[in-house]
């Protein structure tokens, strides 16, 4: 069997899973479940330092850029100018060119403004970043974004934080036949099992975040992430069986006393 | 006497204050932050010339946990 790959942007990753750093207790959960997650790539937001409190502990100091991947995101932007500030500082800070953008549009549900996902892209593109696309789960715009020269494409399973898990798995599997990018569920997924089918489904990837920073003990989750994602993706390479309206013994008929 | 505002607070700075400067005294590391001064970013090897004015808007962002 061929070796089982997983690479964006040309960058070898041993895990499928990504996992967000947001909203754990502190620094040193935060690198203890990103440990157990396994991931290689991290997501992280860009914000203003404080500037009154020089001895407050950063996130590099915990999570060392050397040893893991960060993806630089665009959380909490609702525009494309906000955005392209956003990651054009990530850049500066040094040298990231693999980014995540999201370019929200309502407050309430989070839900990308794929217009402005579409507009910012492009001129991403064409400045050289490699951007994975946080998108609705519309087969079309999807398709847009790849042709915008998007890395990944990265549809939500439902709204961002919301633990629903994936709603429309007929359109997440019309993404994933259609695209020849990397298809990584991104948003909404809110235990072990939405990730092995998010994988079983042939998503190339998951990410991660609520699901494992507001569980109860969330190294344990996220170590229940790596071997839902393992496994998901494992039953996908296998070829599920086929589906049968009646049932069909798993002991043969012949020689029955 | 610069009066400039830092991440939005206004701060007063002594006479001659460079980007490099207003970093070294926020004890911070130019390698973990980005600039940019009045909406255009302040590229890491301008740090020493570029001069901070009265008005000059500074922010200065690093990496946080984020999903």
């Amino acid at each position: 069997m061929k070796k089982d790959i997983f690479k964006i942007a040309n960058k070898k990753l041993n895990s499928r899973l990504i996992v967000g750093t947001g909203k754990y207790k502190n620094f040193i959960q935060t690198a203890k479940a990103i440990n157990a997650s396994g991931a290689d790539m991290v997501t992280v937001a860009v914000r203003r330092v404080n500037i009154l409190d020089k001895k407050k502990p950063t996130l590099m100091d915990y999570l060392d850029p050397k040893k893991i991947i960060y993806l630089p995101n665009t959380a909490g932007c609702f525009n494309s100018f906000e955005a392209l500030r956003t990651l054009r500082l990530a850049r500066e800070m040094g040298g990231w060119k693999l980014v995540k953008l999201e370019v929200l549009g309502d407050k309430k549900t989070l839900y990308p403004d794929m217009l402005e996902t579409i507009k910012t892209t492009k001129i991403l593109v064409k400045e050289g970043f490699k951007v994975l696309v946080y998108c609705t789960d519309d087969p079309l715009q999807a398709k847009k974004l790849e042709d915008e020269g998007a890395t990944a494409i990265m549809p939500l399973a439902s709204p961002i934080g919301s633990g629903l898990g994936i709603q429309n798995k007929i359109n997440i599997s019309l993404i994933i036949k259609q695209s020849k990018v990397p298809v990584i569920i991104d948003a909404g997924i809110g235990t072990a099992s939405d990730a092995t089918i998010a994988m079983e489904m042939g998503c190339d990837g998951v990410l991660i975040n609520s699901a494992i920073a507001q569980a109860k003990n969330p190294i344990l989750m996220a170590k229940s992430f790596k071997n839902a994602v393992i496994s998901g993706r494992q039953s996908f390479l296998s070829g599920r069986m086929k589906k049968n309206y009646f049932a069909i013994p798993s002991s043969p008929a012949k020689g029955l006393i | 006497m610069a009066k400039i505002q830092l991440n939005g607070k206004k701060i007063l700075l002594g006479p001659k204050m460079t980007i490099y400067n207003l970093i070294k005294k926020y004890k911070l590391d130019k390698k973990k932050v980005a600039v940019e001064i009045n909406g255009k970013i302040a590229l890491k090897q301008n740090f020493k010339k570029i001069f901070l004015k009265d008005q000059d808007k500074i922010e200065i962002v690093h990496f946080i946990g984020g999903g």
